[in-house]
């Protein structure tokens, strides 16, 4: 019965007025971006986050969260109405829910994909409550050399899991790692990769990283492409679905839920991965699999289910472990650091009220985003219309805000810039593993942090990394990631995954 | 010998030069030792690392056969010279004025730069877009959540 203590402390932290609307601005600001094609929850999430240092914790934590659970809803809104994903993790979405909607059964498409999201995050939030003190306590008996290994597999995790050439993601981890160095080091004091300028003393924020590779390398490349104008073609007169299509979503439901959970908990899996995973399982399994492609609300429910548990679940390793398991996730760890908060086994017991709070939040939030998208499903697609070139100008403009309110500097914006040509440089090289770069960068301090206290624990014996056998248990993990994706057979269906995604 | 894969050459070359020139600044910290490691020792051994995985993706685009019949190129894209001159500019642009005309004019200029890279440039929906965001920034950043910053131009006595 400690659980329901446990989510009673977090009702009463939520629901309290500022909390509440809080959860509501994240949720609508989520919908928003997640309309809105080109701009994605990364590049939002790390605009607003010099924002929220006004903030008290709990508060916004809560809105980010909400941001980035509500680009999910939002984004299959439009892959359904329009063919538009808005974010990746809908493109799936868009094969079938689209087909649905030029039959006319729009509404009952962006039911299923409501339902099955609202359905999938209920099942995620329990789970995060039910697995979160049992893996803490866990991790409380990690010693140094654990957490380090612990880290390696992370890292390789998501490189496995991330697309593009295994070897160049590797190289951005490592790349990730030593920008994370920059700075003053905090056992001898010695400001390591400054060059002399006072502004680099503190290191690079986390928020300049992000907001240069996504944010101002995307609108770069944007704006290569054509704009695809979009027209609305579909009408929905209703939105409840039939009773067939009723039975057959459950099911669809179901199995996309458990999927989703158990691959959010994976370092590196993103919510796209799990779509397209949901996706194909479903084409293999179903009973109308024939139907694919053509409109089968299966295509729907199940990729909508997996990837909202995957935006739930992937909070499990950062809130027991303190380790981010991909892009946003690193965003929410640079979010608590702000804060004082230090993400890790430690968190839940110092700040109870927070971490629960945090957790019913999502609870919260996807029924404030079911009740909140079907009726204004209308004005979300009205925004559709705003062409890009009105649009990235603003992106333009908040990123430069928020990157001269982190530390109230020019430097950061110029700094900023010079990550973006980086950015778009990785692009052009066919480095678009953009996501282990960030995760590299945020682990990078605390991995010579823990590398360093194994080694004069064990004065200077690297043995210990394989003679402590749950450090040797990680270890062995990542070579297997590392052997298994390095092999031909699985290389190629790696491939054929993300060819689908592009 | 010929390159196979340029984009590979490309993303090796840049890893091996980081990598490298991580390593040879890192020399100039104290590397102490495993046991006490010092301030230089993990970029150092990081450094390398990256060096050497440069080194193995630029080995690997490399065609040693001689023989560019049977293997297709990889070609670099090109790169929107354009596009990346007003997208950065407009970034700089605006963080160098902000503290010269405060951050309303600076709005107006950096939005008009960056509009210019889109091809469907007009300037009368860029001036409306400009003065649209200079409200929406003042109103909502400045105002609304307290964002510390300069608003109009410092001789204007504000």
């Amino acid at each position: 019965m400690e659980l329901l203590s446990h989510l009673a402390l977090g009702f009463s932290v939520v629901l309290t007025a500022q909390n509440l609307f809080y959860a509501f601005v994240g949720c609508f600001v989520g919908t928003l971006i997640g309309v809105l094609p080109g701009i994605g929850s990364t590049a939002t999430l790390s605009m607003l986050l010099p924002v929220t240092y006004a903030l008290p914790p709990t508060p916004a934590l809560i809105m980010l969260a909400g941001i980035y659970y509500g680009s999910q809803y939002g984004g299959s809104t439009t892959a359904i109405l329009v063919n538009l994903p808005g974010e990746s993790s809908s493109v799936v979405t868009a094969i079938d829910g689209y087909k649905m909607a030029r039959k006319g059964r729009a509404g009952a498409a962006l039911f299923a994909a409501g339902v099955s999201s609202f359905f999938a995050g209920c099942v995620a939030t329990l789970a995060i409550a039910a697995f979160a003190m049992p893996l803490a306590s866990l991790a409380l008996k990690f010693g140094p050399a654990e957490y380090f290994s612990m880290m390696v597999v992370g890292l390789i995790g998501a490189v496995a899991l991330a697309s593009g050439r295994l070897i160049n993601a590797i190289a951005m981890i490592v790349l990730g790692l030593l920008l994370g160095l920059v700075g003053t080091d905090i056992n001898s004091g010695v400001s390591r990769f400054a060059f002399g300028s006072l502004n680099l003393i503190d290191g690079i924020d986390f928020v300049t990283v992000a907001m240069g590779v996504y944010g101002f390398a995307e609108v770069i490349a944007n704006l290569e492409h054509k704009e695809v104008r979009t027209t609305i073609t579909s009408k929905f007169r209703d939105l409840w679905p039939t009773g067939t299509e009723l039975r057959r979503m459950t099911p669809a439901m179901l199995r996309g839920t458990a999927l989703g959970s158990l691959l959010g908990v994976l370092p590196g899996a993103g919510t796209a991965l799990a779509s397209f995973v949901a996706y194909g399982l479903e084409k293999k399994i179903g009973r109308y699999k024939h139907e694919f492609g053509q409109g089968a609300i299966e295509g729907v429910a199940s990729p909508e289910a997996a990837n909202n548990a995957v935006a739930q679940t992937s909070f499990i390793p950062l809130l027991t472990l303190g380790i981010p398991g991909n892009a946003v996730m690193a965003l929410m760890l640079a979010a608590m650091v702000i804060q004082n908060i230090q993400p890790g086994p430690l968190a839940m017991t110092a700040n109870p009220s927070l971490f629960w709070g945090l957790i019913v939040s999502m609870w919260v939030g996807n029924l404030m985003l079911i009740i909140l998208n079907l009726p204004m499903v209308g004005i979300w697609v009205k925004l559709l219309q705003v062409p890009y070139r009105f649009l990235y100008p603003a992106i333009l403009v908040f990123c430069c805000i928020g990157l001269f309110s982190i530390e109230n500097r020019v430097f950061d914006i110029y700094l900023g810039a010079f990550f973006g040509l980086l950015g778009y440089a990785f692009r052009k090289f066919g480095c678009d593993q953009l996501a282990p770069l960030l995760l590299g960068f945020v682990l990078g301090p605390m991995m010579e942090e823990y590398f360093r206290r194994t080694l004069v624990l064990s004065h200077g014996d690297f043995s210990v990394f394989v003679t402590r056998p749950i450090s040797l248990g990680f270890l062995l993990l990542a070579a297997a990631l590392v052997l298994a994706f390095a092999s031909p057979k699985l290389m190629r269906k790696r491939a054929e995954v993300f060819v689908e995604e592009e | 010998m010929r390159i196979r894969s340029q984009k590979d050459f490309a993303s090796g070359a840049m890893f091996l030069c980081i990598g490298a020139g991580f390593a040879i600044v890192a020399r100039n910290y104290p590397m102490g030792t495993a046991e006490r490691m010092g301030p230089g020792y993990f970029p150092f051994w990081l450094g390398i690392l990256l060096a050497l995985l440069g080194a193995i993706i630029v080995g690997k685009s490399l065609n040693f056969t001689d023989d560019a019949a049977t293997v297709e190129e990889d070609r670099l894209d090109g790169w929107n010279l354009k596009g990346l001159f007003l997208i950065l500019g407009s970034v700089v642009l605006l963080g160098f004025l902000i503290h010269y005309v405060g951050l309303v004019g600076s709005i107006l200029v950096s939005v008009i730069v960056s509009s210019i890279a889109d091809r469907n440039f007009t300037l009368r929906g860029t001036l409306i877009n400009a003065v649209l965001l200079a409200v929406i920034c003042v109103l909502g950043f400045v105002y609304g959540l307290g964002l510390q910053m300069p608003v109009w131009p410092p001789f204007f006595g504000l």
